[in-house]
């Protein structure tokens, strides 16, 4: 497995049979081809569709949320942008995972807005992680060798103390009152290796080796 | 519904400086014809209000290809690397409003209401000169209504008395624009005799006008 597919699996293990899930593009994606045997996971797409299925080699009209070709699975709904920022905002997304610039200890995330040199604008993202229950960042740990994971942001937040869990190729961090808590590293890298990898100061208490990893 | 217009009368109900909301997610269920004769009849100076930018040769990005636009809001302009450009060179003024606000925003304006409450952008430079609203103690930010002169519709399924309804996902924002413009106009990607009136999406008063299918 690469890097991606290690974040993607360890994040499907989060996700609960019956959970109303919404994935962001790119490494998020990834996570529904991980979901394991027995759980039944509904995707909403915020373009407009619940029960989202995955690509299908057939003429329809059905995109997801990154413009490409779908499907709705049997069960699902078409919904216009009001119904999804609706059940976006209103509580009703379980779980929302989505890639990030950074992170910090305080749960605050930016992923929108480089300012001067790329701005794509926030899209839903705003929405998703002010609104869902649980925000899981699915994330590098570090882009080109630069600390994702600070003590305080420096780009524009997406949002602020609404991250709930952090997972990297390296670890799985959740954070908390007082603090990110590192809880699970890859058996490939050190606990050492990981805290210097990461700006902000993690709280270590029980780390144990990331689930999921087969040796 | 007033009845079907042609392309001709189409073009007349259009000037310089209108603003005009077009239904659409990454061009999925964007209007394309009428768009084409926005194109076509030069009018200049324009505020759009769509979900995102679309692409350089898709949904509204040919409006802004051809400098027609002023001013864009919309909730991403990633896929459209023209609008980085102008709004870079200052030839077209963007404001990004996070895409649940947004509906709620076009909702607002079509149903009367006075603007929304949203914790969707507090803390983040969202939230720059807007009032922050305390709410039983908890503080949410004020988005204002938008509304248009006009707005275009796609996606449709159209009846003969201009009942609309939405194939697959080109639903997204286009039932939420049909409410917030002076004059609306849709364009049918099917015409049918009647749709079942439990299935009327966009009910006949609110539309004034179908454009005719092309001879």
């Amino acid at each position: 497995m690469d890097d991606k597919q290690i974040i993607a699996k360890r994040i499907a293990m989060e996700l609960n049979d019956g959970d109303l899930v919404n994935l962001g593009i790119g490494i998020p994606t990834l996570v529904a081809d991980y979901i394991e045997p027995g759980k039944t996971i509904v995707f909403h797409s915020e373009n407009g569709v619940v029960g989202m299925g995955p690509y299908i080699d057939e003429n329809t009209y059905i995109v997801n949320a990154g413009g490409n070709k779908a499907s709705v699975l049997k069960g699902g709904a078409f919904i216009d942008s009001l119904m999804s920022f609706s059940m976006i905002r209103g509580g009703h997304i379980s779980v929302t995972v989505l890639g990030a610039l950074e992170v910090d200890i305080e749960g605050n995330v930016a992923s929108w807005i480089v300012p001067g040199k790329r701005v794509p604008g926030m899209g839903g993202a705003m929405d998703l992680v002010e609104g869902a229950k649980k925000v899981i960042i699915a994330m590098t740990h570090t882009n080109k060798g630069q600390p994702k994971i600070l003590t305080r942001c420096r780009l524009p937040l997406t949002a602020a103390n609404q991250v709930d869990m952090i997972v990297t190729e390296m670890a799985v961090m959740s954070v908390e009152k007082d603090g990110l808590h590192l809880k699970e590293v890859h058996p490939n890298y050190s606990i050492e290796e990981v805290l210097k990898a990461t700006e902000a100061p993690l709280i270590i208490d029980q780390v144990i080796p990331m689930k999921g990893i087969e040796l | 519904m007033k009845g079907r217009i042609d392309k001709t009368e189409f073009i007349q109900l259009l000037q310089d400086k209108m603003t005009i909301m077009v239904g659409g997610f990454l061009a999925n269920g964007s209007p394309e014809r009428l768009i084409d004769l926005v194109v076509e009849s030069g009018i200049k100076d324009l505020t759009i209000i769509c979900n995102d930018g679309g692409f350089p040769d898709r949904g509204v990005g040919k409006l802004i290809e051809t400098r027609q636009v002023k001013r864009l809001i919309a909730s991403h302009i990633g896929t459209n690397p023209t609008v980085g450009v102008l709004m870079q060179s200052n030839e077209l003024e963007v404001e990004l409003s996070p895409q649940g606000t947004l509906a709620e925003r076009i909702h607002a304006g079509g149903a009367g209401l006075g603007g929304i409450l949203t914790k969707t952008g507090l803390n983040t430079i969202v939230e720059e000169k807007k009032r922050v609203i305390i709410v039983e103690d908890i503080p949410y930010l004020l988005e204002t209504p938008l509304k248009a002169d006009l707005a275009l519709i796609g996606g449709a399924v159209a009846d003969k008395y201009g009942n609309l309804a939405y194939l697959q996902t080109m639903r997204n924002f286009n039932p939420i624009i049909a409410l917030a413009a002076d004059c609306v106009v849709a364009e049918a990607v099917q015409e049918v005799d009647e749709i079942d009136p439990e299935h009327v999406i966009t009910p006949h008063p609110l539309v004034d006008y179908i454009l005719a299918e092309e001879q």
